[in-house]
């Protein structure tokens, strides 16, 4: 049947400046993780529903980001794209463990 | 209860414009389906001219994607063609012989580009301009092939024509009447635009019958009426469109020219109805956007059955989409004995404007060179207003309030989007919208080409009234202060602060992080103002800066290593031809500023590239000095009278790596015919004999500016000083992201004149961007000497694929 969850390691807390992106590869999926300026991980789809910008290299305030090609503005929480822009992109969840951050797939 | 069945046929503009206002008004009414003989989804035709131009992609003009069908919930059937309707049953039948039964129909087909019925029509090469394929057609053309033929001098044939110069062909246009446009333009505006595109390189022929298309297989050229031949490789067709009505005029849906409709869209057929350039109301057939908008919006009443104004046809209007040509024209353009006209001609600046008055209403326009006036003209046209308003207007001096005041809720304001002044207003007064950048968020109105933005502006000091004006006194840097740069700058100095975080904070930020426009101004203008101490913050910088390369469309980096001056040896170039072969580099190109631009390098590459280069930045990502464009100067040059490559070495070498408030780009240029360009720089520099002139605040981007002749100096020291003072007064006044252009006519050139023209104020100024200049880093050779840098910044993380268990 379907496939388990499973917890992937892809960092460290302090290998991740605050308020920047890192770009993750797993297997086909293209991550854009994020440690917030609140202390916060989190991993969005690293495209924007638009033209397919990558998110990790957009400017990130708050809770949200701001895609590099033309400023849509995305919620890194539920990566929900910002009026009057509509669109939506994936999320992952990110655990922290032991100053570890992995992606749960 | 089960939704009502309703198909659209055509997946064009105008049909699914309709579905998009019904699913406005009752979005759970309708089982959508959609049939649509081409396989895109639904694009914007208008800019198919802009994608041969080159100014845009086919991508970027997809107005609803795929996504956007199966959000609604529609079906779409693309590259299908509906072959029948039965009218009784009411069953759609195509050529996939597919059935599908529906309540009520939209017939949206559109037009089809009209193929002039003479020999060698049909030889390969030659092409209408239609649709993306005929677009794709066009360029793959243009790679291998010179010459192209348009045949038609009409707005379609024109922008074609131009399209096909910037592929690279060149383009002879023929047109039957002796003027171009002759649809849209009198003769005076007709000649004008032609002298305007001959410039640009168009040949014309003009008054010429198209009689043969010549050549074997593949076009060889053309013959004319008169005998004349041209030889072409390519043929564009551009002489009109008809209607496509052949489907529905075999189901017998009655057709005169176009699929005949009333006031609302109805055809003579119980449940169908049509809507865009195949349906013809009150005898008129149109092939433009704004009336497909109004009529959507007008069938889309019916078809939910709400009450609804009539559609009682709309005025014709044209713009031409041609890069430095503005040309428009609405509603009657001719004089006859009862219409008269008022027309203003300078032949020096090349404008022309014509306003025609029928029975003392003005009924028609056309502007040539300027036209900055189509909206209001296009407003009094609508509405067929008194002359006497109009001369009203142009004297009062304030004269488009009373304009916007006039307009009815219905009526359009941003033709791109199609958002009305009712739309505007209400979410003006809902949403407590108080700036354009508001109401652009929240309705759209002025995000595509701007053009509407001042009608937009008089929308909301309308609405508002004087609480707008005093809004409008100060500009805020961004929707999270209403503080303007002044303000912020004033208090950065007064309370010494020294993060962007802590600006926030003290200031009132009204959200906790700002957002992408404050964080990089903040971020620049505690640099500014605390050069030394100020530790730049990377997470507030545009990714360009951070990364210090261009970011591309696909994700990937360009490159470009700084070249002083231009100048270049065998040493660099074989450094630059060897990391472009390891580095599988996709594209090498010269660019504007006389540097080489290396394509596609992924990131993680970044730092290794620059380590193999082993030359300095050239900053073409920055905020910054980019380049000093330099000619070849006395050394080598019959004209040359000074050194202009000297100059410019010593000009980049001094100031290279500055932040400033927006791109900074120079020029050095030895003699006036001025290779180098200096007029249109934001600091060039003209040698002339003994003497070196010094001009500012020139641009060469979308708006256009010749720079100003600030003053003329013997010696490049002194050149450099007054460069220094300029640069820094720019550093120390302009809001952040403006140009030098916007900033001199801000601040006006004669205030600026003045203080570089101060000796004291010159030695200050060049004492504090010497301060500034003296912590400034090479920022690739940091980045290569910085293992922290680069795994923060550049490393990816990579993980095969995960197994599923």
């Amino acid at each position: 049947m379907g496939k388990t969850l499973q917890k992937i390691k892809v960092s460290t807390v302090n290998e991740m400046p605050k308020n920047l992106g890192k770009t993750v590869t797993i297997g086909y999926y293209e991550i854009a993780l994020f440690h917030l300026a609140n202390g916060e991980f989190r991993a969005i789809e690293n495209r924007c529903p638009h033209k397919g910008g990558v998110l990790v290299e957009g400017i990130v305030s708050g809770d949200h980001v701001f895609c590099p090609m033309h400023d849509w503005k995305i919620s890194v929480k539920n990566g929900e794209v910002q009026k009057p822009d509509n669109g939506c992109v994936k999320t992952f969840n990110v655990e922290i463990e032991d100053g570890n951050v992995y992606i749960v797939l | 209860m089960a939704k009502q069945k309703l198909a659209l046929i055509g997946n064009g503009m105008a049909g699914v414009r309709c579905i998009e206002e019904i699913l406005k008004i009752q979005p759970e009414r309708f089982e959508v389906t959609v049939f649509g003989s081409e396989s895109h989804p639904n694009y914007d035709r208008i800019q198919l001219s802009n994608v041969l131009q080159g100014a845009t992609t086919i991508d970027d003009i997809t107005i609803n994607d795929w996504n956007w069908y199966k959000e609604n919930n529609i079906t779409l059937f693309s590259g299908e063609t509906v072959t029948n309707i039965d009218t009784t049953k009411q069953i759609i039948y195509s050529d996939a012989n597919r059935e599908v039964q529906y309540d009520q129909l939209i017939l949206a087909t559109g037009s089809i580009p009209f193929i002039l019925p003479i020999k060698g029509a049909d030889k390969k090469g030659v092409t209408a301009f239609r649709n993306i394929e005929d677009c794709e057609k066009m360029i793959e053309y243009s790679k291998n092939n010179k010459k192209a033929a348009v045949i038609g001098g009409g707005l379609l044939g024109l922008e074609a024509a131009r399209g096909l110069l910037n592929l690279g062909m060149q383009v002879d246009v023929i047109h039957l009447s002796e003027y171009l446009m002759d649809r849209q333009l009198d003769p005076t505006a007709g000649k004008m635009l032609q002298r305007e595109l001959e410039s640009q390189g168009m040949n014309f022929h003009l008054g010429k019958q198209t009689q043969e298309v010549l050549g074997e297989i593949g076009v060889k050229g053309l013959r004319f009426s008169d005998g004349e031949e041209i030889s072409a490789d390519l043929v564009v067709m551009a002489v009109g469109i008809k209607p496509n009505v052949q489907m529905a005029q075999n189901c017998g849906i009655p057709v005169n020219r176009g699929i005949i409709v009333d006031d609302y869209m109805e055809t003579r057929i119980p449940n169908i109805y049509a809507v865009g350039e195949c349906a013809e109301h009150r005898e008129m057939v149109y092939g433009l956007v704004a009336p497909l908008y109004e009529q959507g919006k007008v069938l889309a009443k019916r078809i939910c059955e709400l009450d609804g104004k009539a559609y009682e046809g709309s005025v014709l209007s044209t713009k031409l989409k041609v890069s430095g040509v503005d040309v428009f024209s609405a509603g009657e353009i001719f004089e006859d004995e009862k219409a008269k006209s008022i027309k203003e001609f300078n032949e020096w600046n090349g404008t022309y404007k014509k306003v025609m008055i029928r029975n003392g209403k003005i009924s028609g326009a056309v502007l040539f060179g300027d036209t900055k006036e189509s909206n209001n003209l296009l407003s009094m046209i609508n509405k067929n207003a008194d002359v006497s308003e109009y001369l009203k207007v142009g004297t009062s001096g304030e004269p488009s309030v009373s304009l916007v005041a006039s307009m009815s809720h219905e009526e359009i304001v941003c033709g791109c989007n199609g958002v009305t002044k009712g739309d505007i207003v209400t979410a003006i007064e809902s949403n407590g919208l108080t700036s354009i950048e508001e109401v652009k968020g929240c309705t759209n109105a002025s995000r595509s080409c701007g053009g509407c933005k001042p009608l937009v502006a008089d929308i909301l000091e309308l609405t508002l009234g004087a609480e707008f004006s005093e809004l409008n006194q100060k500009e805020s840097i961004c929707a999270c202060t209403t503080l303007s740069r002044d303000e912020v700058v004033a208090e950065i100095r007064e309370k010494n602060l020294t993060h962007t975080r802590e600006v926030m904070n003290v200031l009132g930020w009204n959200t906790s992080d700002g957002c992408s426009k404050c964080k990089p101004a903040l971020n620049y203008y505690l640099g500014m103002i605390h050069p030394v101490e100020y530790e730049d913050e990377k997470e507030s910088r545009y990714v360009n800066e951070r990364l210090h390369a261009n970011i591309q469309k696909d994700g990937t980096f360009s490159v470009v290593p700084r070249m002083y001056g231009g100048v270049t040896n065998p040493d660099q170039l074989r450094k630059i031809a060897n990391v472009a072969d390891k580095y599988n580099v996709k594209l090498l190109k010269v660019t504007g500023g006389q540097r080489i631009d290396l394509f596609g390098v992924d990131k993680e590459d970044l730092p290794k590239v620059w380590a193999d280069l082993d030359m300095p930045s050239g900053y073409a990502y920055g905020k910054t000095l980019r380049t000093v464009k330099t000619c070849v100067g006395e050394n080598f040059c019959r004209f040359g009278t000074q050194d202009s490559i000297g100059l410019g070495i010593a000009l980049e070498k001094k100031f290279e790596r500055v932040g400033t408030p927006h791109k900074v780009k120079m020029a050095v240029s030895a003699c006036p015919r001025n290779c180098a360009e200096s007029g249109i720089k934001d600091l060039g520099v003209v040698g002339v004999d003994g003497a070196w002139e010094i001009y500012i605040g020139g641009n060469g981007g979308t708006h256009l500016r010749a720079a100003e002749l600030l003053c003329k100096v013997k010696t490049s020291d002194e050149v450099i000083e007054i460069t220094g003072a300029y640069i820094q007064h720019y550093r120390e006044t302009a809001n952040y992201l403006e140009r030098t252009s916007v900033w001199v006519e801000r601040v006006g050139f004669d205030t600026i004149k003045t203080i570089i023209g101060d000796k004291q104020k010159r030695i200050e100024l060049n004492q504090r961007l010497d301060e500034a200049l003296s912590v400034l880093q090479e920022p690739w050779k940091e980045i290569i000497e910085s293992n922290a840098i680069q795994t923060g910044l550049f490393q990816k993380v990579k993980i095969p694929a995960i197994s599923n268990k």
